[in-house]
This record gives C-alpha cells, sequence and structure tokens, in this order.
C-alpha cells in the first residue's frame, strides 16, 4: 500500500483496483496507487509493463478499455470526463511522444491552452504583452530556445526540444498534477539535467507528480518521495527513494518472479493473494 | 487618423455582404422581369442599363451561341446535378432604386439597415454601401472618401461595369472577352448574354493602388440567377489587390451563380485576386444551396507580369471553378493558392490551369481541400507548357485533409510539356485530423471543437498567408462556422 503524507488527508490522486484493456489484451490488472499534494512519485518498471497505460488512462486518452476499477481527482470520480474537462481540473500529461501539429504555432499553442485553463480557474485574459512577457520568463528560466516559440508544436524539433517543450508546457501551464511518461527517455545528460531542474521548480506542497521511468536515472536529478514497482500490470513493491537504487543493481527480475506465482496463484485457488 | 486598407462597394444593391447567420431574406421592392430567357429577355437586359448598341450586339452574339443544338453544360468535372431549367430562372433583378441618393440613413430602405445589421457591417460601413452622403463625424468613411478623391486623382477607375460600359466604352469594348471568349465555355457563354452588372477596375500605367478594392456580392431574390461579371486591367507598370466577397441568403431552392472574371496585367503590371466565397451551401441534407458555376481567368499578357489568386472556398452546394492564368509575357508570374472546403453534401470541383507561353515563366499551385460530412472534393489543375515557353517552371502541391469517414477527396493533376527545357514539381498529401493530435491539444485543456478547428488552421496556414490581413481573419473565421458540427 502507498503510505500517506500525514499533512493532507484525501489524496489528489487515487487509482483503485484499476483493470485496463487495449483490444484483448488486458495491460492493468488491478492497480493501486495513492498520490497526495506535495508528492512526487517515481512509477518505475520494464517495458510493456503498463506504465504508459497507467498515465494515459488518468489523462483520458482514447483506446484503452477500463474493465474495472476507479480513478479519482480530488475525491471524485474521472472516468466519465474527456481529455480537455480533466486537464481544466489540473491534471498534465507531459507524452512520451510529443506530437507535431503542423501550421500551430509553439506561441499560439501555448496561449490558447492557457487561456482555456485560465478560463476554467476563474482567471481573467491575459493581454498578448502580459502573456508574452510571462512566456518569455519561463522559457528563459529553461534555457528554452526563443525561436522553437515561433516554430510550429514539435515541427522538426529534436527529441532533447521535443521533452523540453513538454516541460515549458508544464510551467506555463501550471497544472495540480503532473503525470510525466517516460519524459526522460532519449534526453542526453544535459538536456536531462535542464528537464529535471524545470520539473524540481514546478514541485511545491500544492503539486504532486508522478514520473514515469524505465530508468532510474532521471532519479538522480529528481528525488521521489515513494517509488513503485509496476511489473505486468499490478505494483509489486513500494517503497522509498533506495528502492530505485535497489533496482538500478539488480534489475526487475527479482520482483517479477514473486509476482507471476502470485498470478498462479490467484488462478490455483481463486482467490487474489 | 487610422486609415482603412480597405475600400469597399458593392456591384448593385441587391448584392450585399458577409453566414448562415447570413441566412435571411431581405424583402426589398425588386424589378423582376419574368422568368426565362430568349432574346427579347437578352435586349430587355440589355436596355434596362441603357447599353450602347455594340453591347447589346455581343450580348446578343453569346445569346445566340449558348442556344446552338449541340452545346451543352460541361460534363467532366466529378460533381452531379439534377438538369437545371434554364427556363425557370430569372435573369434579372435589380432593386427600384430611388431617384436621388439618401441623405442618411433614416431614408435608406429599413429593411436593408436591417440586413446590413444581420451581416454585422459597421454603421459607417452601411453609409458606404447604400451610397448616402458621409458626413465628417465619421473618420472612417471620411477617409473612404478622400480614398475615392486619391483614386481618381490617381486616374484609377472602380467601379459598377455598367458605369464603366458608359463611360470608358474604349476600354471595355478593348477588353471584354480577350481573356474569357463569349464561345469559351456554357456557362460564361450564358454570362455574356446576361450579365447583370459587376466590377470594372483600371489602374493606369505606373500606378500602384494605395488602397484594396473591395466588392461584396449578394443573391437575394428567389429564383434569380446570379451573374456578375468582372474586368481588371492593370496598365503597364501598376499594381492593384481586388478582393470579392460572396454571400446569399437560406434558400430552399438552388440558385445558379455564374460569374465570369477577366484579368488583364500589362507589361510589369501586377494584379492581386482574392475571394472569399460563402454562398449558401445547402442545409445539412442537402437541400438548396447556390450552384456555383465560375469562369475565372487571367492574362498575365505583359513580360514581368503577375497574376495570384488566392481563394477560400467554404460556400455552395457545387463549386466548379479553376481560377487561370495565361501566362504569355516573357517571366510573368502566374500563382494560385487556394482552399476549399466541403461539408455535409457539398461537392467541390475546383483548381487552376497555368498556361505556360512566354520564356522563363513560372508559376505556383498550392491547394488545400478539406472534405468534411459527405463532402467530396475535387482538386483538378492543368500544368501546360507551350513549346514557345523555354525554362518555364512550375511547383505544384495539393494537400488534403479528411474529416471523418463518409467524405473524399480527390486530385486530377493533368501536366502537359512540349518544351524540354522546362522544369516540373509536384507533391500530393492526404491526410486525416489524428486522434493523436487531438488529445494532444485536448490534454492540455483546449475544447475539441477548438481543437480540430485548430490542426485545420493549421492545415490552412500557407493560404491564408497570402490573403490580406483581415480577409485571412474573416477566412480563417469563416472556416470554424462551415465547420461546426463536424466534430466526432
Amino acid at each position: 500500500m502507498t503510505p500517506r503524507s500525514s499533512n493532507h488527508n484525501r489524496p489528489i490522486l487515487e487509482v483503485r483496483d484499476l483493470h485496463v484493456s487495449v483490444g484483448e489484451n488486458e495491460i492493468l490488472e488491478g492497480m493501486n496507487l495513492s498520490v497526495h499534494l506535495g508528492e512526487v512519485h517515481a512509477v518505475m518498471g520494464p517495458n510493456g509493463s503498463g506504465k504508459s497505460t497507467f498515465t494515459n488512462v488518468v489523462a483520458g486518452r482514447p483506446g484503452y478499455t477500463i474493465t474495472k476499477g476507479d480513478i479519482l481527482f480530488e475525491g471524485e470520480s474521472i472516468l466519465g470526463m474527456f481529455p480537455d474537462e480533466r486537464a481544466r481540473k489540473g491534471i498534465f500529461l507531459a507524452l512520451q511522444y510529443p506530437v507535431e501539429l503542423p501550421g500551430i504555432r509553439n506561441r499560439e499553442f501555448l496561449r490558447t491552452a492557457l487561456e482555456a485553463l485560465r478560463e476554467a480557474r476563474g482567471e481573467t485574459k491575459l493581454a498578448i504583452r502580459e502573456f508574452n512577457k510571462f512566456l518569455e520568463e519561463k522559457a528563459k528560466a529553461m534555457d528554452f530556445d526563443p525561436d522553437l516559440m515561433k516554430r510550429n508544436v514539435n515541427e522538426g524539433f529534436s527529441g532533447g526540444e521535443k521533452k523540453r517543450n513538454e516541460i515549458l508546457q508544464l510551467s506555463v501551464l501550471d497544472p495540480k498534477l503532473a503525470l510525466l511518461d517516460e519524459t526522460d527517455s532519449g534526453l542526453d545528460i544535459d538536456a536531462l539535467k535542464v528537464v529535471a531542474n524545470g520539473v524540481n521548480a514546478f514541485r511545491g506542497q500544492d503539486k504532486a507528480i508522478v514520473l514515469v521511468t524505465h530508468y532510474q536515472r532521471i532519479l538522480n536529478f529528481i528525488k521521489p518521495d515513494y517509488v513503485h514497482v509496476l511489473i505486468e500490470g499490478r505494483i509489486v513493491r513500494s517503497g522509498g527513494s533506495d528502492l530505485a537504487h535497489e533496482l538500478e543493481a539488480q534489475g526487475y527480475e527479482w520482483l517479477r518472479e514473486p509476482a507471476e506465482e502470485a498470478a498462479e496463484s490467484v488462478g490455483a485457488t481463486g482467490r487474489p493473494s | 487618423m487610422a486609415a482603412p486598407k480597405v475600400i469597399s462597394r458593392t456591384s448593385t444593391q441587391e448584392e450585399l455582404a458577409s453566414d448562415y447567420k447570413w441566412g435571411f431574406v431581405t424583402d426589398i421592392e425588386a424589378d423582376i422581369p419574368p422568368k426565362g430567357l430568349n432574346e427579347g429577355v437578352v435586349r430587355l437586359i440589355s436596355a434596362k442599363k441603357g447599353e450602347p448598341e455594340w453591347m447589346t450586339e455581343w450580348r446578343l452574339k453569346a445569346y445566340r451561341y449558348w442556344i446552338s443544338e449541340d452545346y451543352k453544360e460541361p460534363r467532366w468535372s466529378k460533381v452531379s446535378f439534377p438538369p437545371i431549367d434554364y427556363q425557370d430562372i430569372h435573369y434579372y433583378a435589380a432593386p427600384v432604386k430611388k431617384e436621388k441618393g439618401p441623405e442618411s440613413l433614416d431614408e435608406v430602405d429599413p429593411e436593408l439597415v436591417a440586413a446590413f445589421n444581420k451581416l454585422g457591417i459597421p454603421l459607417a460601413e452601411q453609409k458606404a454601401l447604400t451610397g448616402v452622403a458621409v458626413d465628417a463625424v465619421f473618420d472612417s468613411v471620411s477617409v473612404a472618401t478622400t480614398y475615392q478623391k486619391q483614386l481618381e486623382d490617381l486616374g484609377i477607375i472602380f467601379g459598377p461595369i455598367s458605369e464603366a460600359i458608359q463611360k470608358h466604352p474604349e476600354l471595355v469594348k478593348k477588353y471584354l472577352g480577350s481573356v474569357v471568349p463569349y464561345s469559351d465555355n456554357f456557362y460564361a457563354t450564358l454570362n455574356s448574354a446576361v450579365f447583370s452588372d459587376g466590377t470594372f477596375a483600371y489602374v493606369p500605367p505606373g500606378v500602384r493602388c494605395p488602397v484594396e478594392l473591395m466588392t461584396y456580392f449578394r443573391m437575394n431574390s428567389e429564383g434569380t440567377g446570379q451573374f456578375e461579371r468582372t474586368l481588371i486591367i492593370a496598365d503597364r507598370g501598376s499594381y492593384v489587390s481586388y478582393l470579392e466577397g460572396c454571400t446569399a441568403p437560406m434558400r430552399k431552392t438552388h440558385q445558379l451563380h455564374a460569374a465570369v472574371v477577366e484579368l488583364i496585367a500589362l507589361d510589369d503590371a501586377e494584379i492581386k485576386y482574392s475571394t472569399l466565397q460563402n454562398w449558401y451551401p445547402g442545409d445539412k441534407d442537402g437541400k438548396g444551396g447556390v450552384y456555383n458555376f465560375v469562369t475565372k481567368r487571367g492574362k498575365a499578357a505583359g513580360k514581368n507580369s503577375k497574376i495570384s489568386w488566392t481563394q477560400v472556398e467554404t460556400g455552395s452546394a457545387i463549386t466548379w471553378k479553376y481560377p487561370s492564368c495565361i501566362l504569355q509575357g516573357d517571366n510573368s508570374v502566374g500563382e494560385f493558392y487556394s482552399v476549399a472546403l466541403c461539408n455535409n453534401h457539398q461537392q467541390a470541383d475546383t483548381g487552376t490551369k497555368m498556361i505556360h507561353m512566354g520564356k522563363n515563366t513560372r508559376s505556383t499551385i498550392i491547394a488545400k481541400g478539406i472534405s468534411a460530412g459527405q463532402g467530396q472534393n475535387t482538386y483538378r489543375g492543368l500544368v501546360k507548357i507551350m513549346p514557345t515557353a523555354t525554362g518555364a517552371r512550375n511547383f505544384t502541391r495539393c494537400d488534403s485533409l479528411l474529416i471523418g469517414s463518409k467524405c473524399g477527396a480527390h486530385t486530377v493533376p493533368y501536366i502537359e510539356v512540349r518544351n524540354p527545357t522546362a522544369h516540373m514539381e509536384h507533391e500530393a498529401t492526404t491526410s486525416k485530423v489524428s486522434d493523436d493530435q487531438l488529445f494532444y491539444l485536448m490534454q492540455r485543456g483546449i475544447k475539441e471543437e477548438d481543437a480540430q478547428y485548430m490542426i485545420i488552421n493549421g492545415f490552412c496556414k500557407g493560404v491564408f498567408a497570402e490573403l490580406p490581413f483581415e480577409f485571412a481573419m474573416e477566412a480563417s473565421q469563416l472556416l470554424k462556422v462551415s465547420l461546426e458540427g463536424t466534430v466526432g
């Protein structure tokens, strides 16, 4: 079970016995997770363990079937909400593969998104000049190439630039919950540091972060409060940040076997273990 | 003083501007002869306009050609519609004009003012459109008058073609039918016989027209065909940018629109022609709507001349239209930028023809087709390099975007090269609005409809960039309105 922060009673995100299928394949097989404000959780696991499925399902991406369980955000089930409604509630997903948007300038994209969120938060519209200044500051803090602001979203961006762009969006849109889906993959060490700095700047008592990764490396820069190991659609182990180091040293295999045994034992006894 | 960049007029009072929020009917006393077409009607139209003998004769020549036995509508385009009964159309309707121009808007037919208000035309512009004598209070309109004066001082002629026939017969006689002869095609011939009015513009040698010239066309009377005729001449070394806006009220029956536009650019002259076409497209089941069968052609007659067509076609039940360039002068340039949208049951067969005759002539074609609902969108384009066109170049790019699974996009390029030095490039893509793109935008808080619109707008960007700024905003808005309800 996820340890609870003593400061908050209600988790901002609560995943309850979540079962998710894509087509015939069951990807998540009873996942549980509670995240409170002020916390950083790392969900680690080998390829195909269901990490990306988890983040995408929380964000409401079409193409997944939820067969059982629930996802609560601020105590309310979000399963019936469209992705944009979830975003307006404060959920942000940094995509593993950011999408290219031909003909839509980065600046214009950020402004439209921010306006939609500000409207939902009951805030007034920013004048163009105010927005530009705000954006410039955010970009500067992230060492983001100002030229990329004038270009079409992610079009012709390098892998690193795309990931940076995701974190810039995080910083500009300022959600309550940030889901980072393998934001570290494909980054060299310098880009990784920039991205980590961006995430650390976002971190705070009124924010929550769930970081999904295959590798321990990014956790040297973003220190998680909790680490969970996801294998074959279930969290098989939770712990503190030292668990990540253990995984780095020993890989996932030592955790996999009990999971398989557990699955078998369910089949054998017909009762969850 | 903020100077307006656009100077606008309407071709006749019945033809006024700007959704279907545009769909309403103005009940203005109209002067309509009975339905049907015969020599008498042609003569009547000519007489109503007090035209000189040569003009009446030209119309009659066209009419006699039109009724010749084997002269038929073109059937090669990928559009389908039931046969048109040409005897069931009114060929002439002009609102009954008062003897004297009104002194203020109070004197203008209140129905007309109400119509303007529904269109969202600003008061100052309403005054300009209705020909109200303007006072000094309204800055922008005073400026417009200043510009009118400035145009005259520069020797620029801009007004109804009916007026030009009276006042500048030598120019009209010389150029009318010189690019689109009366025998060009079925619809152009019909237009030649019965055209009601239209716009005439002439820019004298060496003059750069300081403002955008603009005409709004609006169809009003039920069962009326609309046949306007536009003739624009840019004399040596001159430049003019002309904008055309179209709209028609909602009607249960189909309305025929058969216009002809002729452009002539002499040595070193440039004409930029932009169109926002938003004729009534018919309802969701395909009832009603305008048949837009239009012949538009420009002749880059002089050396180093340039003709550029930009069109945003969101309206009409059927669009059949190929704004073309005859690149006759050496080093002349032809351009065609197009966005054509087909939603519900709309059909569009549109594109361009670039006929290279002069040496080192260049042409660019950028065509963007958007299909939604059960819309069928065809790009049809001809690039023809004549033996004389040494060193000719063409670049063509056709992109199609599909929204939903019941619509279609078709690309029919014709390339004829008769000179081995020609350089031709052709690119074509077809794409769908991707779920990944939609999800990405929505994940950032943007509503689905807005997200979809952003993607489509992005697709059209290269063409919108060619429109004058005010028009680009309007085009983008028009696209949004035309796509309402296509999400899902």
